[in-house]
Order: structure tokens, then sequence, then C-alpha cells
């Protein structure tokens, strides 16, 4: 910090030194005085409204929001006077008067700012003796209720809804006494249900659907696991009783997502109890699925199994896109080791084997990674989106974006056939023909001809006062793809998001734009699961192996076959879409599906497939799982421990919080399977596995400590060529929005819930 | 009718039905001022306004000139000028006298305070219940527009001025300057934090001056008749006339211009031709805001800046409200507090659950429910919100309140003592 942008300054006789800006609260909070707040918070607009933080300053004739005021040299601060403590104690009595205390009953009982801050600021009794106003609880939303009586109005709810989710949804109505907090369209949400104002909101005024009236805080365990559904990696802490989930959220703030979660994070997580979830293996009787013991099942496989290898039958697997890498990666070995075939797939969504490939070919691999973490997009200088929508397929994602659109000035460039919500963060957003975004990479690589473009521009963020509004619409601009291109050239450091538009031949002219630009440019691909880009790393496919190395390298095969004692196939296997049109032909002896439901994307003729063994290891009764001979109930990402590497390639550890009686994890199921296969794969114990993942796995020797630290370490297979029969029409994104993923988001009450009611016409709802 | 004690500057046309049209202004000095400003440097304007130590006729008294200097000049942005005409302080009626009777006073004090800032567009934010106020001004608008004295080169000079009215929806916090700002750029009329105040950071984030219309008025007269002059009208630290609004228990309630520096004890007697129904208890003396004075203090005091605010109160917005002694000051803090509880904005929350809490226990107090306790709570629930507050408006709402409790502590006593309001009974049958 160079000398001229610091200020010293002395907080209750300490001298400090703060970068020039600096907040006076957050000067306070770097020495740990702490100075009691609740409209203030980190990172949205100042608001000067609840008047807790107010401190004294020498020369200052009045108390001081510590909130508002930027430091100053020589600035000579006191937050522990009488007249400071006497204002606080006035100002949380004012707080009390129209509030309830209805404390014992409230959900936010035992977590609550107002109660902490009564607790450590406040008088013992208040002198309040007054009727109060009361107003009947609201429901805004399947997800959102509003108790007037218990909002402090500190505008936390409105602004991380406006500024934070662009979403402005809620508003202030009323005035003075009668002020309340209120959604903007009457008396109904029409917004992404992120819950983000809940989460935020000090006191209980704005609860939960999921959660309201279900226990009280101290009766849970809080364990922090990985989101299972999107592919972007958030921490939810999930509130466990009994071995039941009862809640999701994100308080303690200490995932890569610092504050946020969007719904299917903080509410998806009630799939697990669903009423169709699984309870025992089933096996197929007189042509029905029945109940039947897991010794009996894995038997049954077992045996099925050791008779199509000795008739010369083949095998195919299909692995999934949200379990965890230490399964993936057993699963992989299964198939290669244990039933000898290449045949493995899993359903791609973003297409990282040419895209580690296009890196390998350039210099792009100098001092730092080319891939970039989530958390780079909040201070990126420039990013460039092509394809996909974050907004609804990677929330995390576009928080981040917003974020450094908002407070970093980073520049947003968009290209895409649709004008996505994301135009309103554009430095510049290019619109084009459907499908064509791969031409126009091409042209902005300086690699083929013009392609039209409908362009806008939208201006930088507003600095930060009150009261913020919906940043302006984008104004159209003339220039087309040529001024695109032009004002992209001028940037350094991009960070590169893209899409499944792109892919094959695609993501090499991306990287060759990439190449083209200043500084370091940095790549993230969006995959759709919580574990999409895992699987790819762990060796899910017919032509790699872990790590994305050639199962026809010798020298690679080779170490494998090291490791585990055993030949493995070098012949390139089928993929998915091979092994479907396979089973059509009934030349698929087997196939064993974990976690997945690739009949939905390939479906065969059920008569075809009734001609081989088909088995499935999932938590519902999929379209694939209703066809198979065998099914194994596995557990959900939130029952086990292990790791998951998101879109952006960083590896998190997830620790288990629930349990599900009838289920196994698919780690010990394969375990059992490879058992009594003949192949002893060791203890079932993920930790095992992920140090064999460490030591084995291109890109994967992170710290493991850093893991254990609840941080992300970004993983990069990198190195060398990926000769990888590129399959782009593989690569198919489900689309999930926020309110579906998949096989798990059908099965969620809460996100269902949503859906339904969005049906309705506004007011109609509830 | 003037009264003979009444030196006229700002009220000078109010006798005149002509000088709301542009014929009648121009007849009786009407834009003289415009065209010798037109002639002089913007910091000559300025430095004018500086001798004349006018001071801000809204309120808070801030030297209107000072706070023009305070434009920097230099900015790329536009600057602005805004009138504010949201004239809503109980006890207060003057600038509608102004825009009602010599609204080109105004235009032409703005045209010429646009011309010292180097603002080229100005906004007359009117409050919402002076409807029909909005049809005279956008009239002498229209007119004066016609004529070139407002508009694009004004009177054939490379000056520009256009000027627009905006009404209020009826919130008095939207005559705070920064709440009217929100209020007039389309957004809830809810004050800003401050720093940055308007001169740098104003409406749109451009650099504006904002100012009332009494002191917008006065301007004109300043210019053609020089700052000396109007300086020498009043005292030294403020100059000239002003605008008081004398209203309550008096038997000639009106709007008088008088040198500041006049004494009460005149104004109530000469003037305002005594107490009405009783002996003086009480003055208001510069609107609701403004700490009360007891009868000893209002009759000692003269009226301006200084002298008030050695009394710890102020001279305000020139609302002088005289309270005769059959008034139960209980009664009166509570109709004042009721008034501020609700006017408060609502966004920040001492003035919010304060003045409410304060409502709330005075009515109870004032029925007959108080408790000896009550006294020391509201006294200390107002020194609570007194300087906490994110706008002035919470000081508002508790300096009467504070003064009340202190000056006439005995007549809560008696209220506990002879419930309910003791007064009430023993004046009615009086
Ligand atoms: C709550 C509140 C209400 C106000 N209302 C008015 C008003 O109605 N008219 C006015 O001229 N000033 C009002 N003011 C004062 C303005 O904020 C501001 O000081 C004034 O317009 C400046 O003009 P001046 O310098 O010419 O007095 C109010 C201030 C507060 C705190
Ligand atoms: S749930 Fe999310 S989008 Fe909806 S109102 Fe709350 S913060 Fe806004
Ligand atoms: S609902 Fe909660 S977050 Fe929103 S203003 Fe009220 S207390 Fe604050
Ligand atoms: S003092 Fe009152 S009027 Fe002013 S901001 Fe606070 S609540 Fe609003
Ligand atoms: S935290 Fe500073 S006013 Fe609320």
């Amino acid at each position: 910090m160079p000398e001229n942008n610091s200020v010293h300054l002395t907080i209750d006789g300490r001298a400090i030194t703060v970068p020039a800006g600096t907040l006076l609260i957050e000067a306070c909070r770097a020495v740990n005085i702490e100075v009691p707040c609740f409209c203030y918070y980190p990172n949205l607009s100042v608001q000067a409204a609840c008047r807790m933080c107010l401190v004294e300053i020498e020369k200052m004739p009045k108390l001081q929001t510590a909130c508002t005021v930027p430091v100053a040299e020589g600035m000579v601060v006191r937050t522990d006077t009488p007249t400071v403590h006497k204002a606080r104690k006035t100002t949380n009595e004012f707080l009390l008067t129209n509030h309830p205390l209805d404390c014992p009953v409230c959900d936010k009982g035992g977590e609550c700012e107002l109660q902490d801050m009564t607790l450590t600021y406040g008088t013992g009794t208040g002198r309040f003796d007054e009727p109060k106003r009361h107003r009947d609880e609201q429901q805004w939303s399947p997800v959102v209720f509003y108790d007037r009586p218990r909002c402090i109005l500190c505008y936390r709810c409105v602004r991380v809804c406006g500024e934070g989710m662009d979403v402005w949804a809620l508003g202030v109505g009323n005035r003075a006494i009668l002020s309340t907090i209120l959604p903007n369209a009457g008396d109904h949400l029409e917004c992404e249900e992120c819950g983000m104002c809940i989460d935020i909101c000090p006191v209980g005024a704005l609860t939960s659907g999921a959660y309201r009236y279900k226990t009280r805080p101290w009766e849970m365990k809080h364990v922090g696991a990985i989101c299972t559904f999107c592919g972007d990696g958030c921490r939810t802490t999930l509130g466990v009783r009994n071995d039941r989930i009862i809640r999701g959220d994100n308080r303690d703030a200490s995932g890569i997502n610092g504050e946020f979660l969007c719904i299917k994070g903080r509410y998806g997580f009630d799939f697990t109890q669903h009423a169709e979830r699984l309870k025992t293996p089933l096996a197929r009787i007189d042509g029905e699925l029945k109940p039947v013991s897991w010794a009996q099942a894995l038997e049954t496989v077992a045996r099925r199994w050791r008779a199509i290898q000795q008739q010369g039958g083949r095998f195919g697997v299909i692995g999934s896109t949200r379990a965890l890498n230490e399964e993936s990666y057993q699963l992989q070995r299964l198939a290669r080791q244990v039933l000898g075939t290449n045949n493995i797939d899993h359903h791609r969504s973003a297409d990282l084997p040419t895209l580690y490939d296009a890196l390998a070919g350039t210099s792009a691999t100098g001092s730092a990674p080319p891939l970039a973490a989530a958390a780079s997009l909040k201070t990126a200088s420039a990013v460039l989106l092509v394809g996909g929508d974050p907004t609804y397929e990677h929330p995390l994602l576009a928080w981040n974006v917003r974020w450094g659109y908002r407070l970093s000035g980073t520049r947003l460039y968009v290209l895409h056939h649709r004008e996505i919500k994301l135009r309103r963060q554009a430095h510049r957003m290019a619109v084009v023909a459907e499908g064509a975004e791969g031409a126009a990479v091409r042209y902005l690589a300086g690699q083929g001809g013009a392609v039209a473009a409908r362009l806008s521009a939208v201006g930088p963020a507003e600095e930060k006062r009150y009261p913020q509004l919906p940043p302006p619409d984008p104004q159209p601009i003339s220039g087309g793809l040529e001024e695109f291109k032009a004002e992209l050239e001028k940037e350094s450091n991009v960070v590169i998001i893209f899409g499944s538009e792109l892919r094959g031949d695609d993501i090499r002219a991306l990287v060759a734009l990439g190449g083209r630009l200043a500084g370091q440019t940095r790549y993230i691909g969006l995959a759709d699961h919580s574990n999409s880009h895992g699987a790819a790393d762990m060796g899910l496919y017919p032509d790699l192996l872990p790590g994305y190395e050639s199962v026809s390298d010798a020298a690679a095969r080779g170490r494998f076959e090291a490791l585990w004692g055993a030949r493995l196939p070098a012949e390139a296997g089928l993929n998915q879409r091979e092994m479907a049109e396979a089973l059509d032909r009934g030349e698929l002896a087997a196939l064993y599906v974990v976690g997945a439901n690739p009949l939905r994307l390939d479906p065969v003729n059920p008569a075809n497939l009734r001609r081989s063994f088909l088995v499935v290891q999932d938590l519902f009764l999929t379209e694939t799982a209703k066809e198979a001979d065998i099914v194994l109930p596995a557990l959900a990402a939130y029952e086990k421990t292990g790791t998951l590497t998101n879109t952006c390639g960083e590896v998190q550890a997830t620790r288990r919080a629930a349990a599900w009686p009838g289920g196994k994890s698919d780690l010990e199921i394969i375990h059992a399977l490879a058992r009594l296969m003949g192949v002893d794969f060791g203890r079932p114990d993920p930790d095992r596995v992920f140090a064999e993942i460490r030591a084995h796995v291109k890109g994967y020797n992170v710290s493991v400590v850093q893991l254990a630290a609840g941080r992300s370490a970004l993983a990069v297979p990198l190195n060398g060529a990926v000769p990888h029969r590129s399959a782009p029409h593989l690569i198919r994104s489900n689309h999930d929005t926020l309110f579906s993923d998949g096989t798990l988001g059908r099965y969620s009450h809460a996100i269902n819930e949503v859906m339904e009611k969005r049906l309705l016409l506004p007011g109609q709802a509830r | 009718m003037a009264h003979p004690l009444e030196i006229r500057v700002v009220s000078k046309r109010f006798d005149d039905p002509s000088a709301a049209t542009l014929k009648g202004y121009l007849a009786s000095d009407g834009y003289k001022a415009l065209e010798k400003a037109l002639k002089m440097k913007p910091e000559a304007i300025i430095e004018e306004v500086k001798t004349s130590a006018l001071r801000g006729r809204g309120g808070a008294g801030f030297p209107t000139g000072l706070k023009w200097s305070f434009i920097p000049r230099q900015s790329p942005k536009p600057k602005y000028v805004v009138c504010n005409a949201d004239e809503s302080e109980p006890g207060t009626c003057k600038d509608r006298l102004i825009m009602q009777f010599d609204p080109f006073s105004l235009l032409e004090g703005m045209a010429i305070a646009g011309i010292a800032i180097g603002a080229e567009r100005g906004f007359i934010y009117v409050r919402g219940e002076y409807r029909y106020l909005i049809d005279i001004l956008d009239r002498a608008i229209a007119e004066a527009y016609d004529a070139g004295y407002l508009g694009k080169k004004l009177r054939g000079t490379n000056f520009h001025f256009d000027l627009m009215t905006h009404t209020g929806a009826g919130a008095y916090e939207c005559g705070e300057e920064s709440a009217l700002l929100e209020s007039l750029e389309g957004k809830r009329g809810i004050p800003r934090i401050k720093p940055p105040f308007p001169a740098t950071s104003g409406l749109y984030g451009c650099p504006t001056v904002i100012n009332n219309v009494e002191t917008l008025a006065s301007v004109p007269h300043i210019i053609l008749n020089g700052g000396e002059w109007f300086l020498k009208l009043g005292l030294p630290k403020a100059g000239g006339v002003k605008l008081t609004c004398l209203s309550g228990h008096v038997h000639n309630p009106g709007v008088y211009e008088l040198p500041l520096g006049f004494p009460m004890r005149r104004l109530i007697e000469e003037i305002g031709g005594g107490v009405q129904g009783g002996a003086l208890k009480a003055v208001v003396p510069g609107g609701s805001s403004t700490p009360l004075l007891n009868a000893e203090e209002a009759l000692g005091v003269n009226l301006d800046f200084d002298s008030v605010a050695k009394l710890g109160s102020f001279l305000g917005s020139g609302g002088v409200v005289v309270v005769n002694d059959r008034t139960c000051m209980v009664k009166f803090a509570k109709r004042i507090i009721h008034f501020y509880r609700h006017e408060s904005c609502g966004w920040c929350v001492p003035c919010r659950e304060g003045t409410n809490w304060l409502e709330l226990t005075l009515t109870r107090f004032h029925l007959g429910g108080g408790r000896s306790e009550d006294i020391d709570v509201m006294f200390d629930v107002a020194q609570s919100i007194l300087g906490r507050t994110l706008c002035a408006l919470g000081d508002a709402a508790a300096m009467p309140t504070i003064s009340i409790i202190q000056k006439w502590r005995q007549e809560f006593e008696d209220h506990l003592a002879g419930r309910p309001c003791p007064y009430e009974r023993e004046f009615a049958h009086a």
C-alpha cells in the first residue's frame, strides 16, 4: 500500500492505518472493535438508517454514523464513551418499541441480530408502554413470508434483491411509522426466489416457506455441504435434526459463494426426503420390480456380470454428473479394470477435453493457470461471456459477474443469440442468430467473415449512494460485431465464460481469440451439474483416463495398470449415444448406470432394452431405472463425504450432513460390486480414494489442508495434447433453470411449488 | 395593506394585482436586475449577494452567497438551480404569497442565480397542496419565455436558462433539500446521506444550488439596489428584511416584512394587535420545529438569527406562533408531535419510532393516563432523537418537545394531579 493511499487515525486510543476511502465501521472491524449495526451490510449501498453505529469523532458536534463516514487523516474516534453507549441503548430500545417480542416462536430466535444486540447493547427493561401495531403476516411467494411487526426496516432485503440480484422485487411502501417492506409487484413476488432477502434479514421478519416454524436453530447441527444442484459449487449450510435436513442457508458465508445461494442451494434439499425416494434395492421378478435385500441385489448383479463376462458380452457404464470425484474415479476403475471395458461415458455439457487440448497447443499455460476460479469474476477487469445463461443456469457466476460490474468496474462482453438478463450489466452485448455464436467467435478471433449482430451497451455502475435504482436499460448502439471486437481488443486479462453452444472447433477458435487478447486470458466452460466437471476430470470418457490422458497412450495406461495391478483395455470405447444404439441393436449385454438417466436423452426401444442386463443406481425411479433389472438405492450428495469439482475446476470437500437408512453411497456400492467380482478396491473410504486421485490424476495434487479448511483448490489437468474424439453432438446442456435441475429438481417440493405457482396469474396465487 | 412598521422589499408588489403579469412586473422595475446581471461577471453577482449578507429563508439561515460560491465552476457536469417551494412548516405561509402576487421576482431571482453559478436549467419544486400556484407560476414562466427572460439566449445574450415547475405529493419531508432532490428525480422522498452536499452532488449527481422562494425572490432587489443597500435594511450579519408569518393568538395575524432585528414585543403588540384571549404564555419563534420561548424570553428578544439563537432557538422559516395562557402545553406538544410523527419519512429509526412513542405517550398523558415517570421518559426519548437522525426532521420533532417539557414541566405535573387535562375543564368554564 503506497503511503499516500493510507490514512492514519486513532480509534479508542489505538493508532491504525487503513487504505483511504475505507468506511469507519470497516476500519473499526479491522482492529476488532465492534461497532453495532443493522442497516450496514458490506458491499451494499449505505443507508444511515438504523443509527446503531453512532460513534464520537473529535471536532464533530454530533455523533456520526460509522457506516457512512470514510476515514480521514488524523481522525480521532471513540466508540466506547457514555454518550455512545447511551445512544446505542436508546436506538435499540426504539427498535423494540413496535417489536412483538415473540422470540419464543420466531424462527430467528437464537440467531437473531436484534436479540444479540439487545443482549449486548440494550437495556434490561423497556420503557415503552404503549399499544403496538399488529399486522398479519403475509405470504409473498411459496418461499417468502413477511411479518411486518418484526421488521426493523434495515432495507437489507431491498438492497440485496436489487443491487445484488438485480431483481428489484422489493421496495418500501408508506411512510413514517407505517413504512413497510413490500413486493414491487403488489401483494406477491415476481422474482428469482433466491431467498437472499430471507438470509440477509437480521431478524425474523422474512422467513422461508421451507423452514418456518419447523425447529429452533440450536436443535440442529449445522453442516457445511456443497450444493448438489448446478455446477457452481456453492457451499450450503445444512441444518440437520435427527439425520434429516431441515434447512439450507448460508449464514456463515464461508464457501466460494460468500453470502450467495440460489433457490436450489437453499431450498432444494428437500428431495432427500421425497416420498418416492428409493428405500430398498429392487429386482425385476416376474417382470416387475420388487424389493429385495442388499445382499440379494448385489449378488445378483455380480452373478449376472460374471456370466456375461464368460460369454464375452459387452458392457457399458454411464456415470453421474453429481456423484463425488472419488465415486466417479472408482467407477471408471470398475469399468476398465473389473468389467474390462472403455465403454464409459457421462452426460456431457461442456467440451472440456477440447478446451484443454486447445490450451495445450498455446502458450497460455504460462505462469498462472488459464482457468478462472468463480471468485475471480468479482474482480476481473473484463469478462467475455459466449452462450450459456448464467443467471438461470449458473446463478453464482451471474452473482459474481454482477458484483464485478457493480463494485470492481468489470466490463462485461456478452455474445449470445438471446437477450439474456446479464445484458443489463454488459458493456457490450452482441446478439447474433441462434447457432451463430461459433461463427461470431471465429470472426472475433480474426478467422472468419462478419456475422450480423445487434449491439447494446450499458454504462458503468453508479457510485454507491442511496437510494439505488435499477440500472438503466441497455441502449442499442451501432457498429455490429466490429465495434464489439474493437472494444474487446482493448482489454487485457479477460475471463472467458462459454456455454454448450461452443464445442469442438468453436472452442479452438475461442482459445485462439483468447490468445490474441493482452495479458492472461482465463476460461470457464459451463457444465451443468455439481460434478459434471469432476466426472470429466475423473475420466468418465470412452477414450480418456482420469486427468484427460488417452486410454491408448501406453505410458499413461501403464501407470494406472501398475497402480491397480491389472491390464486395462487400450481401445477407445463407446460413447453414451453409441451405447444406446448398441443397446437398441441388442449388442450391449449389460449396462450399469450410476446416478444418471441416459434413456431420457437417448431413448431406446424398451423391447430391445429387455435383452440386456440393466443395473441402475439412483435415488429415484427415473425413466431409466424403471427399465432396470436391478435398482440400487443410492445416497444423495448431502449424505456423503468426499470432493466435488465445480464448473470452474475448483475442487471442494463436502461433508455428510444427513442419513438415508435404506441407501448406500455409490462408493460403497462400487467397492462391494468390485469385491464380489473378485477385485478388492479396499475400504470404501473417500479419503483414501482421494489420496490416490491426488497422486495419480493430472492437476489434482491439490492441498488437502486447503480443502479441509473449507476452501477450494483449482485443479488444472493441463499439460500436453488431449487426444480426444470430440463429439459435438454429445455436448448437451440441460439448460436447467433456477427452478429445475435434472432429476433432483423434479423431486424438490420447494422448487416445484414455485413452478406451480408461477403458472398462476399474478394475484391469483395462494 | 402594508403596516407602517414594515419595510417592503420582497412583498413590495403584494398589493399590485398587475404584478403577476409580465407587463405589470416590468412596470414596477421588473427584470431590471436581470438585465443588469446579464452584464455582470458571475463572480460579481455572487460578491454582491455576499455583501448583502442574505441568509437562507428556508429555515437553516445559511449565507446564500457563500452557498453559491461552493458550486465548482469548472465541473463539466450541468448545474442546476432548484427553488424549494415546498413550504410545509406549520406556522409558515410566506412563500405562497410571493408565488401568488409576485411570481416573476422568483423567476428573475432564479435566472440570476443561474447566471451566477453557470446553470442553464432550474426547477421550482412546489408543495403538492399549492396546486393553485402552479397555474400562476406556469403562466408566468410562459410569459417570461415569450419575452426572452427564460429560455435560450436570455435577452439576446449567450446565457440560457430553462425553468419548469414540479409538484410534490404531500410530504413535509420533501422540503428537506436532499429529499426534495430525490423526489424531483422521481424517487421516494428520502433524504440523502451528506456529504456530499448538493453544491457538489445535487440533482442527478450534478452541482446544484437549492434555495427557498423568499431567498431567491430577494436576489433581484439585491442586484438592482446593491448588496450594501440590502444589508443596511437589517443587521450586519443577516442583511435585509424578512417575511414574518404571525399567527396564533393575536388579533392581527398575517405576513409582515420586517427588518431583521425587529423586536418580538413590537411584532406581537403593535403589529399583531396584542395577544388574543388571554395573556402571553409562549411563542414559537420560527416555525413549529423551533424550540418555544416563554413569555419573558419572547418579549425580550429581537427577530434576528443570532438573538434568537442565544435563547437556544431559531429564527427558522419565520413562522411566529403566539400562544396565550389558556393553552394546554401538553396538548400543544402533542399536536406538534402528531405532525412530525405523521410527516417522518420513516427512513431512520430514532425519528420514525421516537415520534411515534412521543405521540402515543403524550396522548395517553393528556387524556389522564399519565404516570410520573412518563415526563422523564418523554424528555429522554426526545433527547435521544435529537442529533441522532439522518436529517433535521428528527431534530425538528425533538426540539419543541424538549423545550416544552423543560419550560412547562409544571403543566405536566398538573396533569398527573388533575386528570384528565386540568386546563381543558378550567378553560371550558372560563
Ligand atoms: C424536514 C425539513 C423540511 C424543510 N422544509 C423546507 C421547506 O418547506 N421550504 C424551504 O425552503 N426549506 C425547507 N427546509 C430547509 C431546506 O432543507 C434547505 O435548507 C433550504 O431549502 C435551503 O434554502 P435557503 O438556503 O434559501 O434557506 C426543510 C428542512 C428540513 C430538515
Ligand atoms: S427471493 Fe431473491 S429475488 Fe425474490 S425477493 Fe428475495 S432476494 Fe429478491
Ligand atoms: S424484512 Fe428484514 S431485511 Fe428487510 S427491512 Fe425488514 S428487517 Fe431488514
Ligand atoms: S429524521 Fe425522520 S424524516 Fe429525517 S430521515 Fe430520519 S426518519 Fe426520515
Ligand atoms: S449501521 Fe450505520 S446507520 Fe445503520
